[in-house]
């Protein structure tokens, strides 16, 4: 109940934007069902946002913390590169899988570690990963586009399960994962404690540095994943562009669903209808028709009218309106019968 | 009148915190704004200076309507204010907060050499010397208290409000303040004073205005009360018993407790000089001295907030690891701090969630305090310690400064620590939660748990402790047991450490 209402706003907001997609692209919800898979745009969006969703789901974590993570995009290039490399150098599909998460997992222990031990800015401390990162995963892939024809890995990035995209079940299942073990464990409030004050929970007991490193961790870990989506997807690992950009769009996704970037209360159901809304408005404005030059205009404005809309101080104003509003429809009931005749 | 305030209202979800209040202030006197935790003082504060902004009411300054929409507007009309809890910039160096928004400036670049001396002119008479071209943070709560107020004192040509101005200030340091204040009275500003220490009111004040639930229930003048009406006025019934009239007999046969802990040569270079310390099953230990004396260290070096450089932490199972809050949580210590903005409250968090956080901290996060437990435990300290909120589940930093206080507490008895360390714990109280939180303690060590508790309130000290230390200069000089524990001997062995001892060795012997 109290969750449906924490993500109400964002569910309203993905609810407008499919009704304004639609207005351009009539076919936009239909589904059909081809070859025992699911097919149309929704689906689409669904395997697509797997890499956003991901990425965001462990970044909503380090932002609740008061951090942010810029080093993810990189960390999937890594990971990619790390599994195209074992993949074709005869490591078994589970070998290559448990690689490339150990190096995201890596990544984010020594992201955690400047953040929470040496004290590091995370801005800062994240992007020392982020720009040299690539260079790591160029080392590995030996800057070409390194290929690989593994079915089982490229099942993992094209493949579909009882006809729906197996990223999309990887997303929506590590995704449900965490927010499982954050509330049913005392890690969500711990994690909440850490990020609205640290010394305070430090002083009451909370092991405020481990529960650092474990957020960063959890967030390579997902970047991790991500970066083996993203390879399985294209069979190939290419370091200068897997997961480009993709950090930016992850913030945006946990800020639309809702987090205070200033950490404390975090919402991961929240933040993935952010990466849902962010990719309903890519592929919406690719469907619509629009000449691509206009893409990112229009996503600017998109997202500057959600964030406008969702503002706390613009929250605050619609319920003074409204509560005015409301003591005027009590308040002279006579004058407002008149007006009505 | 000088300031005129009319039908003031303001309600927050759930709460109505201030319902058609009425307030004048006149020029040349001081005026005190009195009521219970929660009664809406620092909101009439905040609405007055457009902190918040008023749902309704006229306010008017020299007969005009004014209506400042934030501090700094305010400040122009001739309002200073000083918050319950103090605004500053840590990370920026005394002068520079002392100045902020009026620096000097020469060719359009700030003059760092003029604003140092501006800064040191606005700290004259304040009995303070501290070097204005540090770091705010460097300094403690009391230092920044009254550097909060220097800066307010410049900045009001008219008004100066101070909201709970000498919570963290000793005695001392409070007849300074109390100098300062007198002087601007004279000068013919109205001065505003909110305080829970009643001596001070009456020590202070020409008038009082009583807040109760958010409604102006008097106002009178000084003279006019004593001590009993007033606290009729605030709590709308008599105080059954103060437990600071009739506390603690200190009779010469002070129980002999079996002993719980013993601190052999405890100390770490630069911050307290080693101590032994034994600690009794069901003791409650005081700790008194001036402010910077190291009572504060004390408490930070037993709870390993710092880490100890000599010494060892030793109970019946022999010495135990005391290297970090973790490490003193998991030996059954507890400790409230004495800042409760910064190291207290997790004020985002709900009053359930901040009540719980240290015992769910303590159990691991595997074991998670579900949500019904936490609610049950939360409401049992609303109930116990009279915590107005509307209800568990509101944000802690929404309550009154001195509801945050009692949450901090409740935390910290909701687990049960064989040790708990207290820094200033009625801090920002009213009288009422007072009485209420004494009598606490001495439940609470009735049935074994032992305590440390730091004041600068020689009264309260000597009502609830068996056994008091003195603190002077970061070391431990004296220690007063039974029929030694007056306000007298205290204050002897905090003046001249060579006294106490004296006399505690005689008693001994
Ligand atoms: N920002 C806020 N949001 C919601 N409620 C608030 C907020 N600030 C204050 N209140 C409520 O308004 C009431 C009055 O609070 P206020 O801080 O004015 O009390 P006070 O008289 O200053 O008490 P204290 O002596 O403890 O400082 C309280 O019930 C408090 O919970
Ligand atoms: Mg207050």
């Amino acid at each position: 109940m109290t969750v449906l209402r924490r993500i109400a706003p964002q569910l309203v907001t993905l609810a407008a934007l499919v009704a304004l997609v639609t207005l351009f692209f009539p076919d936009f919800l239909r589904i059909e069902v081809v070859d025992g898979r699911f097919v149309g745009p929704v689906m689409d969006i669904a395997k697509r946002g797997a890499q956003v969703g991901l990425l965001t789901v462990g970044m909503t974590l380090v932002v609740a913390t008061r951090g942010i993570d810029l080093s993810v995009g990189t960390v999937m290039a890594i990971s990619g590169a790390v599994a195209a490399w074992a993949i074709t150098h005869d490591v078994s599909l589970a070998g290559t899988l448990a690689l490339a998460l150990t190096a995201g997992a890596a990544a984010g222990l020594w992201n955690g570690c400047l953040v929470a031990l040496v004290g590091i800015q995370p801005i800062v401390a994240t992007l020392i990963l982020m720009t040299s990162g690539r260079g790591i995963a160029q080392l590995i892939t030996e800057g070409r586009i390194l290929t690989f024809s593994n079915e089982g890995l490229a099942f993992l990035g094209s493949g579909d399960l009882l006809g729906i995209p197996v990223p999309a079940l990887i997303w929506f299942a590590a995704a449900l994962a965490i927010a499982l073990l954050m509330r049913r464990t005392a890690l969500g409030l711990l994690v909440e404690a850490v990020g609205v004050n640290r010394s305070a929970s430090a002083l009451a007991g909370v092991n405020a540095a481990v529960l650092l490193v474990a957020v960063y961790v959890a967030s390579g870990l997902c970047a991790g994943l991500a970066g083996i989506v993203s390879a399985a997807d294209i069979r190939g690992a290419d370091a200068n562009n897997a997961g480009l950009w993709l950090e930016l769009d992850a913030i945006l996704a946990v800020v639309i669903g809702g987090n205070s970037l200033l950490g404390g209360r975090f919402s991961i159901a929240a933040s993935l209808i952010g990466a849902l809304i962010i990719q309903t408005i890519d592929t919406g404005i690719l469907l619509a028709g629009f000449p691509s030059e206009y893409n990112l205009v229009i996503k600017a404005a998109l997202v500057l009218v959600i964030l406008v809309l969702q503002s706390p101080n613009l929250a605050h104003q619609w319920r003074t309106v409204g509560r005015a509003a409301r003591r005027r429809r009590e308040g002279v009931p006579l004058s407002a019968k008149a007006q009505g005749q | 009148m000088l300031l005129t305030i009319r039908s003031l209202t303001k309600t927050f979800p759930g709460t109505t915190a201030l319902d058609a209040v009425d307030f004048d202030l006149a020029a040349g006197e001081i005026h005190a704004l009195l009521g219970e935790n929660g009664a809406g003082k620092s909101t009439l504060i905040k609405c007055l200076t457009g902190a918040y902004s008023r749902d309704g009411g006229e306010i008017s300054l020299e007969g005009r309507p004014i209506s400042p929409r934030s501090t700094s507007k305010a400040q122009e009309l001739g309002i200073g204010t000083v918050y319950q809890e103090v605004n500053l910039l840590a990370n920026l160096t005394v002068a520079q907060n002392l100045t902020f928004g009026r620096e000097p400036t020469r060719f359009g670049m700030v003059d760092a050499r003029a604003q140092k001396r501006q800064a040191e002119a606005m700290l004259e008479g304040y009995g303070l010397d501290i070097d204005v071209s540090r770091n705010l943070a460097a300094y403690s709560v009391a230092v920044r208290q009254i550097i909060a107020i220097a800066r307010a004192v410049a900045l009001s040509g008219k008004v100066l409000i101070l909201d709970e101005p000498t919570a963290s200030l000793d005695a001392r340091e409070v007849e300074t303040l109390f100098d300062v204040v007198r002087g601007l009275r004279d000068r013919g500003l109205g001065i505003v004073f909110v305080s829970h220490f009643l001596d001070q009111v009456f020590a202070l004040t020409d008038r009082v205005t009583v807040l109760r639930n958010g409604r102006r229930v008097a106002s009178e003048r000084t003279a006019d009360l004593n001590r009993v009406r007033l606290i009729e006025h605030m709590l709308g019934h008599a105080l059954e018993d103060e437990v600071i009239a009739h506390g603690k007999t200190h009779d010469a046969a002070a129980a002999q407790r079996p002993e719980l802990l013993r601190f052999e040569n405890f100390g770490r270079r630069g911050h307290v000089e080693p101590f032994d310390l034994a600690v009794g099953r069901g003791e409650v230990l005081g700790l008194a001295g001036l402010l910077g004396s190291g009572r504060t260290e004390s408490a930070e070096l037993l709870f390993g907030v710092v880490e100890a450089h000599s010494g060892a932490a030793r109970d019946e199972n022999g010495t135990f690891d005391l290297s970090s809050p973790r490490a003193a949580v998991a030996a059954g210590f507890g400790y409230a701090p004495e800042e409760r903005k910064e190291d207290g409250i997790v004020a985002d968090l709900s009053v359930r969630e901040n009540i719980a956080l240290a015992l769910q901290a303590h159990r691991g996060w595997l074991r998670r305090l579900s949500g019904a437990e936490q609610a049950r435990l939360a409401n049992n300290y609303i109930a116990r310690l009279d915590i107005r909120t509307f209800g568990p589940e509101q944000p802690v930093g929404e309550l009154s400064g001195g509801n945050q206080q009692k949450v901090v507490l409740a935390r910290w008895l909701a687990m049960n620590p064989r040790f708990l360390i207290l820094d200033e714990p009625t801090r920002g109280i009213d009288v009422g939660a007072h009485a209420e939180i004494l009598r606490l303690i001495q439940k609470v060590t009735a049935e074994g748990m032992s305590i440390l508790i730091i004041s600068s309130e020689l009264d309260e000290l000597i009502a609830v402790s068996d056994r008091v230390i003195v603190v002077r200069d970061r070391r431990h000089v004296a220690e007063l047991t039974g029929r030694e524990i007056t306000s007298d001997t205290i204050v002897r062995a905090i003046a001249a450490p060579q006294a106490g001892r004296q006399n505690s060795g005689e008693e001994a012997a």
